[in-house]
């Protein structure tokens, strides 16, 4: 069994439910994995423009603009999103700075673009062969530092964690793109769950996203947990095909994101027959 | 005359009418909010109102816009393009503009309308677009895929639609044919599927789609007219340069590439977003039977894929508050690109016609100093 390695530098961008907060940092542990959440280093924002300075070894440049540099990166987003995401931070990827295919890569320096943005290196392990095998990554991240998510992420589990008022809702963004203010945190949780799927799910041919939250409805809090039953949308680029799963999902501001069951959901083609046809 | 006042008049008589119910059965979409010009270009429109839309352009712009029905699609509606450029009595060079072959990417016809509106606003000022208009003429088509777009509005279920409606044969039960896998152009080698249910069915033969069909029959005309072919898609950031088969390159690729990252640096100006430049294997995944790739085949010199906004928040679902800036900077992009067509073709040719003329006066001279 072969192992294809990646090493990026990548810029990333945190999306957050407020658009007055910055930057901020994880939370607790996430489900199958055993790092400590808080092992990755995360300093000050930098303001430096220095330039990035790449020592590779002689074979396996990666182009930075080129689809394995981009698939990697991707995934190297949703494993810091299962790491990292809440309701209130959602992190995206906005460029790859440089990347190598082989072991022993240097990527030196780092420059950051804002308050919303970081840095962040990475190693990236697809394992080649037979049989599934999520990938393995690594990544350390400077830039996104501490910051005051955890006062909403708080008021917003004070106000979810009593079970008078469920919380339920459908389309989200809807077809105009639009997510209603008050749908928002439901939405970020709906992709950083996604995140643990998409991540077990990738490899050197995918590049996923989620799509849509078709709909979520939040179940009694169990456990200090806030619990939620999602269907979301993911939409594959490399066979551009939409795949519907389910996932029962929990959060606290202590425990992170957990995702406890998932269930592929199978494709619709009878769904496809015109709308004025009877199935 | 007044084209800005009798414009605004215009919208103003639509929404009237849309509010008082005499509008197309589902224009209450765009009636629910404001109705002002500058607004109209920041909504998604369905087709019954970029059917509309078109037909105004043509009412206040008839000097310079006409419009052309250039093929059907299978479920028999029109195909139509918009043929926007000053009058001349000789025959003009062209650029092609499709939008939206692939019925989800609704930011695509937002920016082919966006994109018209533009042109015909400023051509009367700007120096630059009004030498553009004189010289060439723009054949825009708002939507291809016309049956697609149409069923992706039909509910939030078949939203994110991709491809035609026309039916699987033999035993297949699934709809629709990728008319980008569908041109005569490697069809069927690489990046498809055989599969009717597939995002990727490329159809059972090539041109068995008659929206493909349609737009092949067009380029076939106007070969040697065409200067430049744009086709828009979503998402994901990026300008295709041809082939999108690997292993092949096009005669002219550094040409292309050049002027792709001409172009991707133009669209980083305005808003500071990144385009990633490159062949379709290289940066996203090989495939065949593109309208790209056979434009690029029957000798059309610049042949660019734009895959507009975003990079995967919000994918095919991008919200109408992002549509103005990313058809601003998908703007600034295609002008690098149609600017570079058009002094190539008109400079270099005066410089041509220049070099000639001198010629034949140094020649005239010389034989007459030897007459003498």
């Amino acid at each position: 069994m072969g192992w294809t390695l990646f090493i990026l530098l990548v810029v990333l961008t945190v999306v957050h439910g407020n658009p007055t907060m910055t930057v901020r940092t994880g939370s607790g542990p996430t489900v199958g994995f055993d790092q400590h959440p808080n092992s990755v280093p995360l300093g000050e924002d930098i303001q430096t423009t220095t330039e990035v300075v790449e020592e590779v070894m002689t074979t396996g440049v990666l182009n930075p603009s080129h689809y394995p540099a981009r698939r990697a990166a991707t995934v190297v987003q949703h494993y810091l999103n299962t790491r990292y995401g809440s309701p209130y931070r959602w992190i995206f990827f906005s460029t790859v700075h440089s990347g190598s295919s082989e072991v022993g890569v240097e990527v030196e320096d780092q420059h950051t673009l804002g308050s919303v943005s970081g840095q962040c290196s990475a190693e990236l392990f697809f394992p080649e062969g037979e049989g599934q095998s999520a990938p393995q990554v690594q990544a350390s991240c400077e830039g996104l530092h501490q910051s005051n998510t955890t006062a909403q992420e708080e008021a917003f589990y004070q106000q979810h964690r009593a079970s008078n008022n469920l919380v339920s809702g459908n389309n989200i963004p809807d077809s105009y793109g639009h997510v209603e203010p008050s749908m928002k945190p439901f939405w970020q949780l709906g992709g950083v769950a996604s995140s643990f799927i998409m991540l077990r799910e990738s490899n050197e041919s995918t590049l996923y996203n989620m799509a849509q939250v078709a709909n979520f409805t939040q179940l009694e809090t169990e456990k200090d947990q806030l619990r939620f039953n999602y269907h979301v949308l993911l939409h594959e680029m490399i066979s551009q095909e939409i795949i519907h799963w389910k996932l029962l999902v929990t959060w606290s501001p202590e425990q992170g994101v957990q995702v406890l069951q998932t269930e592929l959901q199978p494709k619709c083609h009878h769904c496809e027959a015109p709308p004025n046809t009877t199935n | 005359m007044m084209m800005l006042g009798l414009g605004s008049v215009g919208l103003v008589l639509l929404s009237l009418a849309v509010q008082s119910g005499h509008g197309a059965q589902d224009s209450a979409v765009w009636s629910r909010e404001e109705t002002t010009e500058r607004n109209y270009y920041t909504r998604y429109h369905n087709m019954s109102e970029i059917t509309a839309w078109m037909e105004q352009m043509k009412r206040e712009n008839p000097d310079v816009v006409s419009s052309m029905v250039y093929g059907q699609t299978y479920e028999r509606r029109n195909i139509t393009l918009l043929k926007i450029g000053l009058s001349s009595t000789g025959r003009k060079k062209a650029i092609w503009m499709d939008c939206g072959i692939h019925a989800r990417e609704w930011i695509a016809p937002a920016f082919c309308q966006y994109f018209v509106r533009e042109i015909l606003r400023t051509y009367k000022t700007d120096t630059k677009v009004n030498e553009m208009m004189k010289n060439l003429d723009f054949y825009i088509t708002p939507v291809l895929n016309v049956d697609g777009y149409i069923y992706s509005w039909h509910n939030e279920s078949t939203r994110l639609w991709r491809k035609s409606r026309s039916p699987g044969t033999g035993g297949c039960t699934c709809y629709g044919t990728d008319l980008n896998r569908n041109f005569y152009a490697n069809w069927g080698m690489v990046g498809v599927s055989t599969d009717c249910c597939n995002l990727f069915y490329c159809g059972t033969k090539a041109l068995s789609e008659s929206e493909a069909w349609a737009v092949t029959d067009m380029l076939g005309k106007m070969r040697e007219d065409i200067l430049a072919f744009l086709t828009i898609h979503s998402y994901g950031q990026q300008l295709l340069v041809p082939y999108g088969h690997p292993n092949t390159s096009a005669p002219n690729h550094d040409e292309l590439m050049e002027v792709g990252l001409g172009a991707a640096k133009a669209i980083k100006t305005v808003h500071g977003m990144d385009y990633t430049v490159g062949t379709s294997p290289d940066i996203l995944y090989p495939f065949s039977g593109s309208s790209q790739d056979f434009a690029r085949l029957i000798g059309i010199p610049l042949s660019f894929t734009f895959e507009l906004r975003d990079k995967g928040e919000h994918g095919f679902e991008l919200p109408e508050d992002q549509i103005q800036p990313t058809c601003e900077e998908a703007y600034a992009g295609a002008q690098h690109i149609i600017t570079y067509t058009h002094d190539k073709a008109f400079y270099s040719y005066a410089a041509t016609v220049r070099a000639t003329l001198w010629t034949t006066l140094l020649a005239a001279w010389v034989s007459s100093t030897i007459l003498l």
